[in-house]
């Protein structure tokens, strides 16, 4: 800048005389006008609006008056579920997996079963949905989520002879390449749960469970799939793989249905969706209704026959088997009922004190407006 | 040495303010040629050479250096650390997300840098490498500029500038003067005359210049253009001579010479020390207050970062602290993650927290708000109402990092001449004894010359009055410093004016003394041209008189009058002086004084500007008497301005009054108004200029500046004589003070018209007196204190007779006074260059002074009327848009980020995102990137007409009143409000139970996504409640970002993407919205989140409501009239009562 204004001394001398303005100035004739578009003036048209007690006001109502029947609508809907949860870690001494949960031991290959029995006090009419729930167990920790090899898992072979090193320290075994590699598939939920049915005469039915359709449609067809294709030999596929440390049975001999067997068995499946917060449930099996003139799951004794396979206690855990019948929103839940409610009694409230507001100030405000 | 240190010092102090370094001075040998034996001994200096560098960078440092400038910024140096740590350590997020938008910022950044340092290197080496004529060894000899030496005898020829600063030795004229525009340098476009050393000026040839043998004792370099003293020793003949040198001898860098063929100097300060460069202030970088408190706000959110990561590392090793919780059955960790020692897990711990929250302060962010600075700046070009069809110009934008600064301004200080008027000055009217003579046609130069021409408004004059008429024009035509433009051929002079062509023309200091020749040429009385000592005369008759010139007692502030001694070609001898009407009627001895005074006072009403014209007929020995005072006092070197003085004093006196003169300086179109406006916006309006009080004062009325009803208080030069500075501001302070103190001022009324406003003129000196740093007395330290406490107090405040040095001081010292205000400095001329560059924000006015200010400006407009809508409605928008753009951007990264702050806590503060990578990265560039851009470019909360018609609502944003801390805790509080009703929300649906229809459940990374989808839809609502102008434009980025985020979410988690190494998102979205409960809890979150927001805006515009809402709400009435009838019949009934 110093250098630039030193060369500047171009027509400062204050000129008077007949004639001499014209030149100044006139180098540049360029037409500098700027265009006249309502864009570059700032002049598109456009709506204004404000936020006023006036145009609120009967938003205010509006709201209210549509939250509080969905809120309510909810909440009768949530209570009309029917749920049962029944906890069956084993921590009081009287609890029939008590020996179970005090007597585990990775090692052993004598399964460990209990038994318990429940009452349902209300017939569970339509579907019946069986969860099992882990507490105080952390899907959502950031080394476990991450402990997967998605491209293994979608069948492919590279990832399955050399599992990503996101797997570590459950990537290689005996020098051989984990599959399914990782925490999550290592750590996968391996009791077995049974419904029995106490008949009243004395016989003991068991409950039909279907295990099929609880995992994610896509997830089954689309995200997870075994090596080799379809319909070849699953041991072969899997051939110079080695079964996660913790599991009892390679990943191909999880079920002897060869569409739910390997990386599509839908129990797998189910526990590679990472749970959002450390109380979580997972589907287990689904109750199917059968008859249409009797309740899926009649009043009665009921006897929940576990494998005890899953140990919960060194982290302080908790295991739960919940029955729980499904209406179009979903498992029991209050919540959002009661927040439709709040929120719109608070809105409704809201437009009422507004509506005093509006009164008093309102007509102030444009008294003076028009005396203005 | 002859001169007196003491004095030197105490001068040097008060115009180097207190500057330690320059309390010396140096000695120059002429053409380097040692001083003869026996002289004192001089140390010998070292000299920089003439190089001028303004450049940043060279080729070497470019890199390094700018880099280190960049990473200056708080922003960019943190960003750095986060992509340092994120490649360093295992981090939740990948390194990507955060280096990639960094360093195209910096690298376009330094490709900016680079290409102006280029500039400025390519301009500097244009200069440095001019060729310059240089005695050397008794020849001229061309060199360039750079290499010149102090010492070196230069050479310089008409029309060329001066290459560094030169004492004048001789030049082609016999008198040794020669003629100088420092236009340039303070913006005078007169020619000034400078004159040689007495014993040096007949060297007029290379050979002869060679053989002067002499030193310069002067000085070290000081900033003060006028200020110059020093010594000249020559030892040519027996005995050495010494005389001393003054400013007049002294020819400045960057003038240029004129009407002087050539001239001969000795280069006494070169490069850097040079007083141009010593003016010359470094064009800073401005920071605007936006600026300012956008990074405190980034200070408070690096704490909060900061304290967020620490207190969840805390939390997990509290947590952790149980092995089984560390590293349970299900979740092994790695050897080499054992291993590590505690104390670097938990720094890496740290800093992946560090890592995983660093979204909160965006980079984004900062290229939001460039993007919104750059492309906003488009406006101000664009808008056609700040387009001259005149000029044919229209605003220029020379920085668009000041675009919110223009809503700020607090203070304005405007150039009077050229900015406030047209810089045109006109002759009006002349009265000779109470005779009124107007010019018949004003413009044109097509004026007959003769009776014809005089409109006689008085009664018709005597014979007797036709003779002093005619001496008045005369004295018109003789009592001045105008130069005549001479034509390259001699023979063209008499002919050109003459005949009235444009061939030739008057150059004067001042365009008052131009216009009154030109008035006196239209009445028939034309100055030719000074030659030989005479001035010649064309009368009415065409007939040439001769008056030998015999002094001229030069015009100075102080006395603000000048006078001329001529003898006419009869012998008889005449003192004309001219001058203000306060300085020439006290010495009027006779003469219609009464009726001259009266129209005086009614042309000065209406803002002409006025002199008195008044003679005195000498006798011989009353010549020979002021021949004799005014020879002593010029010998004199002591105290030589101040004896001047006194025989100026003793020779104008006992005159006799001829007439006055009337001038008019237009005002510019619309200046006025604008005035009023700014006022009206709460804006202290301070005119700044080297003009003369009167002129200065007349102008500030006419621009209603100052009105009818404004108290003027004077802080003058002539006041300070009759009493001490200390006793003046004393008393203006009690008087502003006691009015203060009796009427507090209503602020609720804002405008209130009983309040009586003060107007202060101080005039340069005096200034520099206040501003003087104390050093005997205590007590003056707190001058400047009381100057500014009256400055506060005072609507408007004038200084007159300015240095370009003193505006910039004075823009200082009100930037720096306690409450920090904004100040604008607008002006046209170079001499206002320094204060442009010293205010926050600098405008340049496209005037005919050059383009130098328009150069150094901030921002240039062709007229000062455009600076109204420039602050009043670009100012006020920008300032709008740009708080709500960072107070948003904030907020809306609160709510990105407490929700994974809370989640910490569920998933054992394990670093575990909550969003999905492509969420987190896109999150601040795509989906809540454009609404927020958009809406800084368009948003207009109140129309431009009514901005433009109320300028109060200016004050509404006064004083940053839009960033405020607790506007900013508002913001904050609502963001974590939202965060925490959508993270809680979600849980609360989430916890222990399905919500779909088929039992099925959803995993940790649905939980994010929802939270994510009301995040996004909560923000955008936000700022749509937010928007009051919803042009298609609004609508298609705020619907569209919300249907962009849908369609990524669906084809992100529609597909199996290859390269990627996880594929969590894979149907998660389409999942989610296949459940009902998911819809309507999103629904639910989004309004519980807007809910507070909305009701805070209503609850505040009906109970509290600000200027701006008032008017908004009232337009809307208006608007809303039309379609209910009803409303409006009611309310007109309601009036009627």
């Amino acid at each position: 800048m110093l250098a630039s204004s030193y060369k500047d001394e171009d027509g400062h001398i204050s000129v008077s005389g007949s004639g001499a303005a014209a030149a100044a100035g006139g180098g540049s004739l360029r037409n500098k006008k700027p265009e006249n578009t309502a864009f570059k003036q700032q002049r598109l048209p456009a709506w204004q609006p404000i936020l006023t007690a006036g145009t609120v006001l009967p938003a205010f109502f509006i709201i209210g008056l549509i939250f509080i029947p969905i809120g309510i609508g909810l909440y009768v809907t949530s209570n009309n579920i029917k749920e049962i949860e029944i906890d069956y870690t084993g921590v009081d001494m009287s609890s029939p997996c008590f020996n179970c949960s005090q007597n585990f031991s990775w090692n052993s290959t004598k399964s460990c079963t209990c038994s318990i029995p429940f009452q349902l006090d209300q017939p569970y009419e339509s579907n019946v949905f069986m969860y099992y729930g882990l507490s105080n167990f952390y899907q959502n920790h950031r080394r476990y989520v991450k402990s997967r090899d998605d491209s293994q898992l979608n069948g492919n072979e590279e990832s399955l002879r050399s599992p990503s090193k996101e797997c570590e320290p459950y990537a290689r075994h005996d020098n051989k390449p984990i599959a399914p590699c990782g925490a999550i598939a290592n750590s996968m939920f391996n009791d077995t749960l049974e419904l029995f049915y106490n008949d009243p005469n004395g016989t003991k039915v068991q409950v039909p469970l279907t295990a099929t359709e609880i995992a994610w449609w896509t997830d089954k067809h689309v995200k997870f799939r075994n090596p080799g294709g379809e319909g070849s030999d699953l041991a072969a596929a899997f051939q110079g793989t080695t079964k996660p440390v913790n599991w009892r049975r390679p990943v191909y001999e999880l079920d002897s249905d060869p569409n739910n067997n390997g990386f599509i068995n839908e129990d797998f499946i189910v526990w590679m969706r990472t749970a959002a917060l450390p109380t979580f449930r997972k589907l287990y099996r689904i109750i199917q209704r059968r008859n249409n003139l009797l309740p899926t799951l009649p009043r009665g004794n009921y006897t929940l026959e576990v494998v005890y396979n899953y140990p919960v206690r060194s982290f302080e855990g908790r295991k739960r088997m919940i029955l729980s019948t499904i209406s179009w929103m979903g498992g029991k839940n209050p919540f959002l009922g009661i927040a439709y409610i709040t929120v719109g009694s608070i809105c409704f409230l809201l437009g009422i004190v507004l509506l005093i507001i509006h009164h008093k100030y309102g007509n102030r405000n444009n008294g003076a407006d028009v005396s203005h | 040495m002859g001169m007196d240190f003491s004095t030197l010092r105490t001068l040097i102090n008060r115009y180097c303010a207190g500057e330690e370094n320059c309390v010396d001075t140096r000695t120059v040998y002429i053409g380097h040629k040692q001083p003869p034996p026996g002289t004192e001994a001089f140390i010998q200096q070292r000299f920089p050479d003439n190089r001028i560098v303004s450049s940043k960078y060279t080729f070497w440092n470019f890199i390094p250096k700018n880099m280190f400038e960049q990473f200056r910024r708080v922003a960019n140096f943190y960003f750095l650390i986060i992509f340092l740590v994120q490649l360093i350590i295992d981090t939740p997020t990948s390194p990507i997300t955060s280096g990639l938008p960094l360093f195209f910022v910096i690298i376009v950044t330094a490709i900016k840098q680079g290409y102006e340092d280029w500039l400025r290197h390519k301009a500097d080496n244009s200069v440095n490498k001019c060729p310059v004529h240089v005695v050397e060894h008794g020849k001229v000899v061309r060199k360039q500029s750079r290499k010149l030496r102090v010492g070196d005898v230069v050479f310089v020829e008409e029309d060329e500038v001066f290459p560094c600063d030169l004492i004048l030795l001789s030049s082609s004229r016999d008198d040794g003067t020669c003629y100088v525009t420092t236009a340039s340098l303070d913006g005078e476009s007169s020619h000034k005359t400078y004159h040689a050393v007495q014993d040096t000026k007949a060297y007029k040839t290379e050979e002869e210049v060679n053989c002067i043998h002499a030193t310069i004792d002067c000085e070290q370099p000081q900033p003060d253009l006028y200020k110059f003293r020093g010594n000249i020793n020559i030892y040519m003949g027996s005995e050495p001579v010494s005389r001393s040198l003054a400013s007049q001898n002294l020819l400045l860098r960057g003038a240029t010479l004129k009407n002087t063929q050539y001239i001969y100097g000795v280069a006494i300060y070169t490069g850097m020390e040079t007083k141009m460069a010593l003016n010359y202030q470094s064009k800073s970088q401005k920071r605007s207050a936006v600026e300012k408190s956008m990074n405190a706000y980034l200070v408070v959110y690096l704490c909060i970062l900061i304290s967020k990561a620490i207190i969840n590392t805390a939390m997990k090793y509290v947590w952790q602290a149980d092995p089984n919780r560390d590293e349970p059955f299900y979740n092994g960790k790695t050897e080499t993650e054992r291993q590590r020692h505690v104390l670097i897990r938990a720094f890496t711990d740290f800093l992946a927290f560090m890592v995983l929250f660093n979204y909160i302060i965006p980079v984004s962010m900062y290229v939001t708000v460039e993007m919104q600075k750059f492309l906003g700046s488009y406006f101000i070009m664009w808008d056609d109402e700040m387009f001259d069809e005149e000029l044919r110009e229209r605003a220029v934008v020379n920085t668009s990092d000041l675009n919110e600064e223009l809503g700020q301004v607090e203070y304005v200080f405007t150039d009077k001449t050229g900015t406030l008027t047209e810089n045109n000055m006109e002759f009006i009217e002349c009265c000779v004894d109470g005779n009124v003579y107007v010019p018949h046609v004003i413009c044109n130069g097509q004026v007959m010359p003769g009776a014809s021409g005089i409109d006689m408004i008085d009664t018709s004059p005597g014979p007797d009055a036709r003779e002093r008429e005619e001496l008045f024009f005369r004295a018109l035509c003789l009592c001045h410093t105008v130069q005549v433009k001479e034509e390259e051929t001699v023979d063209g002079i008499k002919h050109g004016i003459h005949q009235g062509k444009s061939s030739s023309f008057y150059i004067s200091s001042s365009p008052d003394e131009v216009a009154l020749v030109e008035g006196m040429k239209r009445l028939g009385f034309t100055y030719l041209r000074l030659k030989d000592g005479h001035m010649e005369i064309l009368n009415r008759e065409d007939e040439i008189e001769r008056f030998e010139l015999l002094e001229v007692l030069t015009f100075d502030s102080v006395r603000r009058r000048m006078s001329v001694i001529v003898r006419s070609s009869k012998g008889e001898l005449y003192l004309f002086c001219k001058g203000a009407d306060s300085s020439i009627f006290p010495r009027v001895i006779s003469g219609k004084v009464e009726q001259v005074k009266a129209r005086v006072e009614r042309n000065a009403v209406e803002g002409l500007r006025t002199l008195c014209v008044a003679y005195r007929p000498l006798s011989t020995e009353q010549y020979e008497q002021v021949c004799h005072l005014l020879t002593r006092a010029k010998l004199e070197f002591q105290d030589q301005d101040k004896l001047v003085a006194e025989a100026y004093d003793l020779i104008e006196r006992d005159l006799i009054l001829l007439g006055a003169t009337a001038v008019e300086d237009r005002l510019q179109e619309k200046a006025a108004d604008t005035i009023e406006s700014l006022h009206k916006a709460g804006m202290k309006v301070w005119v700044l200029t080297g003009d003369k009080m009167e002129t200065a004062a007349a102008t500030c009325y006419a621009s209603k500046l100052f009105r009818r009803s404004t108290q003027i208080l004077e802080l003058t030069t002539k006041r300070t004589e009759e009493q001490s500075l200390h006793d003046v501001l004393f008393e203006l302070s009690r008087t502003v003070l006691r009015h203060y103190g009796a009427m507090p001022r209503d602020t609720s009324s804002g405008l209130s018209g009983e309040y009586t406003d003060y107007g202060l003129i101080i005039d340069g000196a005096t200034l520099s007196a206040v501003m003087r740093p104390s050093q005997e007395d205590s007590n003056s330290g707190n001058y400047k204190e009381i100057f500014l406490e009256i400055c506060r107090n005072c609507s408007a405040v004038l200084c007159c007779r300015m240095a370009p040095l003193q505006k910039a001081q004075i823009v200082k010292m009100i930037k720096a006074s306690k409450e920090h205000p904004i100040t604008l400095a607008i002006g046209d001329g170079a001499n206002d260059v320094s204060m442009i560059l010293e205010a926050h924000v600098g405008i340049g006015i496209m005037g005919k002074e050059g383009r130098q200010a328009v150069r150094n400006s901030d921002y240039a407009i062709p007229k000062f009327k455009h600076l109204k809508k420039m602050l009043l409605v670009h100012g006020h928008y920008y300032y709008i848009r740009i708080s709500e753009l960072v107070q948003y951007f904030f907020y809306k990264n609160v709510c990105f980020i407490f929700p994974q702050f809370l989640y910490q806590f569920f998933c054992g503060f394990s670093q575990q995102p909550l969003y999905d990578t492509a969420y987190l990265t896109l999150y601040n560039i795509s989906f809540t990137s454009l609404p927020i851009l958009l809406y800084s470019l368009m948003e207009q909360h109140i129309n431009m007409e009514i901005l433009k018609k109320e300028p109060s609502l200016y004050r509404d944003i006064a004083k940053n009143s839009l960033l405020t801390w607790p506007i900013f805790i508002y913001w904050t509080v609502l963001g974590v409000y939202d965060a925490i009703v959508m993270f809680f929300g979600a849980y609360f649906l989430f916890d222990n139970t399905t919500f779909t229809s088929n039992g099925q459940m959803f995993g940790n990374w649905t939980f994010g996504t929802l939270v994510f989808t009301v995040l996004v839809f909560t923000v955008t609502f936000k700022l749509a409640l937010d928007t009051h102008y919803w042009t298609w434009i609004n609508h298609f980025v705020i619907w569209g970002s919300l249907v962009f985020f849908v369609v990524f979410s669906l084809l992100w988690g529609g597909i199996i993407w290859p390269f990627l190494n996880y594929q969590r998102m894979y149907y998660v979205f389409m999942q989610m919205l296949s459940s009902g409960p998911a819809w309507l809890s999103i629904i639910l979150l989004i309004t519980a989140s807007l809910l507070p927001d909305v009701v805070k805006k209503v609850f505040w515009r009906s109970l509290w409501p600000t200027t701006t809402e008032q008017i908004q709400t009232k337009r809307r009435c208006l608007a809303s009239e039309p379609s209910t009838i009803f409303m409006l019949s009611q309310t007109s009934s309601r009036i009627s009562f």
